[in-house]
């Protein structure tokens, strides 16, 4: 029998690149880069490779500049790399249109020194920038739909390793939590519209609820303390985008530009007055 | 440093200055700056006048299909143009696609009216339980006796009708070896082997298994919104030249099966060998490069990753490059998809590929359908008409947000027509501005619809461009879904020429279909194909026109027919019809 040698210690240095190889912040970071990757493999998902390196450029030119302006020092850049490239992915613009990008990047980052309370940005900045654009300008931005080529093993693969990671981050229940919710009001949705159920599920399988489910309602910075907190304000932002659907379905004229996105939308209402509660309770306290 | 306070108005400021920004940039998109000069033409709409009374109805399916049933009954409406009974003027042939409800023949009167003839000519009642209902039809002399022949595809069968006498039309589908079941939406005549015989390319949308009207299985949808391959098989015939047909597709492979929804050809890499160019619903476009009439290859041009939903292919020389450039049709509707229409140049001898300089106006035309490049003002520059309008119905109630319910989700779930949400009485895409965009040369297109006459909000299929009056100037007759079609007449302000050209194969075929013809006038250079069949269910008038601008004559023309010969003459003289014979003898 052989004997195996026991591993020899982790150095100093080998210790401190394990913790950052497994910091949730950067198993994120690595994620969306999978994300990335895979859509650009096998779909071409970007489109144009100016439109990463529009969005990436501006949100990491915004965070350097904002961070050292207004706070007087550089901050860590993870989040503007992984709002760059949420926003290459989930920006789909008229032809040949780059401003989208650059000024949606701009918006996400400096909304996060703009739009704060308590010090605290309210808003995913990425979350931010998409509704605002869908908003204000509709006739030059659409939002990811159908881009991934509606397939079963590129999906599998980000969920499966989303699903690890978002363990790993200890956001899983938030994750979770959304699904289940989503799916429930799925049901009550067919309940009250009819027509088939399967189309009330459909879209979470699609491509853009893949990135909302893993790095914009599990966003640490934007989501209330508490364990059970995250888990009631995230079965509210399904709870709302329920009925922004539920209107869809109905036609209500006022509600149309939120019809293009439901569940972007939601996070954008309910997260903000979330978070703004819990902070103002605090305070309180 | 400075304050907190002030940084953080500052701050402030930046951000309140990228909104309005957003809103400048957006309003500068649906606003592009447009040129104040005149059109120098007008589209008049005289259906009614020229006798035009013609009506699309759109096609009764399964009733599985019913909670879809507006989206899959969509198409249908076409126009075609030739001149049928041979007396040098174009007419049209309409298709309907109800069962019982008739297709149109109207002949050219001469005098600004037409009269239908379709019954009589025994090409009307094509619409039939066993055959299926039309979605198109092509004109080609398949037997070369000088007489415009006649196919007609369908969600259904294909029927090939013989032109006997210029005003009576056989039935050789079987005899011809045709008689199989396609759901096609396109086709083609076009010589691949250059045999001097018209050989057909159908392409299919739907599985030929799938019966609409009598459905077995719902499950008939396509596999991707993007990259879906499990639509029909498109298919090759082969002219014997004794009036049958062979099936080659296998040999010269050209089968896809990605939804195509048009093909049009031309000589893209200008080894003297036509080629095919298709729009694929759901999918990337596809150039198949004709290997000496042998096989066709399938080739990267920077096609393949540009997956959309291909509605239209139209060719023409966009820059006066003498090349042969490639317009495709797509979809954009505002917040929900900007597919964008792809205008791309051909490049392929400088950098192997196509390259997309589609943007503004020209990607942007809403659900785009058929749509066409002329020189409608006879400026010397190829313009664009295109029509659009997917399904009009309620104005109150969109379909957008019920389809992407499903668009975005996996395959197995869309795939099956009872997975997708009821449409009812929505609309998706209805209602849409029609566009006439004016090519200015580095100037870029301006949309000059409202200004020369195009208001109508049809939901258009078909676009042909033909001198229905021999005037010198293209009309434009639009095939609408559920509805008439429109004739535009189009008035030419003075001071530009023209020249027509129409040419007779006598070594080849003898429509000449896939002739290109260069013409050179002034410093500009431009080229044209013979068309058998381009755009959107749709032929334009096989006589060639160009516009000269100012010039008062071609200098110089340079005709390569479809039999490989190379024809070139010197001077021609504007402002007239021009006929020319393939020379017989050697090369």
């Amino acid at each position: 029998m052989t004997r195996v040698p026991a591993a020899p210690a982790a150095t100093p240095r080998g210790r401190r690149l394990r913790a950052w190889l497994t910091e949730p912040r950067y198993l994120i970071a690595g994620l969306i880069t999978l994300v990335l990757v895979l859509g650009q493999w096998r779909f071409a998902i970007l489109g144009d490779y100016a439109r990463l390196a529009t969005a990436l450029g501006v949100c990491v030119l915004t965070e350097l500049v904002f961070s050292w302006f207004v706070r007087g020092r550089i901050a860590n850049l993870q989040s503007a790399y992984v709002s760059g490239i949420s926003l290459s992915l989930l920006t789909k613009p008229q032809a040949a249109l780059l401003w989208p990008f650059a000024l949606g990047a701009f918006l996400a980052i400096s909304s996060k020194y703009v739009l704060t309370y308590r010090n605290r940005h309210l808003w995913n900045p990425s979350n931010f920038a998409i509704c605002l654009l869908l908003l204000i300008a509709p006739d030059s931005v659409a939002v990811l739909s159908h881009q991934w080529g509606n397939d079963v093993a590129t999906n599998a693969v980000i969920w499966f390793f989303g699903l690890i990671i978002a363990y790993r981050s200890g956001v899983l229940h938030v994750t979770l939590t959304y699904v289940m919710s989503f799916l429930v009001l799925a049901v009550a949705r067919w309940a009250i519209v009819g027509g088939p159920l399967g189309a009330e599920i459909a879209p979470l399988t699609g491509p853009m609820y893949q990135l909302f489910v893993f790095f914009m309602v599990t966003d640490p910075r934007t989501i209330v303390r508490s364990r059970r907190g995250q888990m009631f304000v995230v079965a509210m932002v399904a709870m709302v985008e329920a009925l922004i659907r539920v209107a869809g379905d109905a036609g209500l004229p006022w509600l149309t530009p939120l019809y293009a996105s439901p569940a972007l939308f939601a996070l954008t209402i309910v997260g903000p007055i979330a978070l703004f509660t819990d902070l103002w309770r605090q305070r309180a306290r | 440093m400075f304050p907190t306070t002030f940084r953080r108005v500052v701050a402030s400021l930046a951000f309140a200055v990228g909104i309005v920004g957003v809103v400048f940039m957006n309003r500068a998109t649906i606003h592009p700056p447009a040129s104040s000069a005149h059109p120098g033409f007008t589209l008049e709409d005289v259906t009614a006048i020229a006798g035009v009374t013609f009506v699309h109805r759109k096609p009764v399916l399964d009733e599985k299909l019913d909670n879809i049933a507006p989206h899959i009954a969509a198409l249908g409406a076409s126009v075609s143009v030739a001149d049928a009974n041979g007396d040098g003027r174009p007419d049209l042939y309409f298709t309907t696609s109800r069962f019982g409800e008739a297709n149109a023949l109207y002949l050219n009167n001469g005098d600004g009216t037409f009269r239908d003839v379709a019954r009589e000519a025994g090409i009307a009642d094509l619409n039939t339980v066993d055959r299926g209902v039309s979605m198109g039809a092509v004109w080609g002399d398949f037997d070369n006796d000088g007489l415009e022949d006649l196919l007609v595809y369908r969600y259904g069968k294909l029927s090939l009708f013989r032109n006997l006498d210029g005003a009576r039309f056989g039935d050789v589908t079987t005899d011809a070896g045709l008689d199989r079941w396609v759901n096609s939406n396109g086709a083609i005549w076009f010589d691949y082997d250059r045999d001097g015989w018209l050989d057909l390319y159908v392409t299919a949308y739907f599985r030929s298994d799938v019966n609409l009207y009598h459905l077995t299985s719902t499950k008939i949808m396509h596999d991707s919104f993007e990259f879906a391959s499990n639509g029909g098989r498109n298919l090759l015939f082969h002219n014997r030249g004794n009036g049958t047909f062979e099936d080659v597709t296998d040999r010269t492979g050209v089968g896809s099966t990605r939804w195509t929804l048009a093909a049009a050809s031309a000589d893209f890499n200008d080894d003297g060998w036509p080629d095919l160019y298709l729009a694929n619903d759901y999918g990337p476009e596809e150039l198949f490069l004709n290997d000496h009439g042998g096989r066709f290859a399938l080739v990267r041009v920077g096609l393949e990753a540009d997956s959309k939903s291909g509605m239209s292919v139209s060719i023409g020389d966009v820059h006066n490059r003498g090349r042969m450039d490639v317009f495709v049709t797509d979809i954009s509707e505002k917040g929900y998809l900007f597919q964008g229409n792809n205008l791309r140049l051909n490049l392929l001898a400088e950098i192997g590929r196509f390259e997309n300089i589609a943007k503004g106006v020209v990607a942007d035309a809403g659900w785009a359908w058929g749509a066409q490049f002329g020189d409608l003002n006879n400026d010397g520059r190829n313009d664009l008409y295109i029509t659009n309008g997917f399904i009009s119905a309620s104005k109150d109630r969109s379909y957008w947000y019920g389809m992407s319910k499903v668009a975005g989700a996996n395959k197995s779930l869309f795939e099956d027509a009872r997975n997708w949400p009821a449409i009812g009485d929505a609309s998706l895409s209805g209602y849409e501005h029609k566009r006439v965009l004016l090519n200015r040369g580095d100037e870029g297109w301006d949309d000059v619809a409202v200004r020369v006459g195009v208001t109508d909000t049809f939901d258009g299929r078909a676009v042909a461009f033909a001198d229905l009056w021999n005037t010198g100037a293209l009309d434009v007759i639009v095939a609408n879904q559920d509805a008439r079609p429109v004739v535009y007449r189009n008035t030419v302000e003075p001071g530009h020429h023209w020249v027509g050209l129409s040419l007779v194969g006598m070594r080849g075929h003898r429509s000449a279909i896939g002739a290109e013809v260069t013409v050179e006038f002034g410093d500009e250079t431009q080229r044209r194909v013979v068309d058998g069949g381009m755009g959107f269910a749709s032929q334009n008038d096989r006589r060639l026109h160009f516009g000269l601008g100012r010039r008062m004559q071609v200098d110089r023309l340079t005709i390569r027919w479809p039999s490989g010969r190379v024809q070139t003459l010197g001077r021609l003289e504007a402002d007239r019809l021009h006929v020319i014979t393939e020379p017989d003898g050697g090369r």
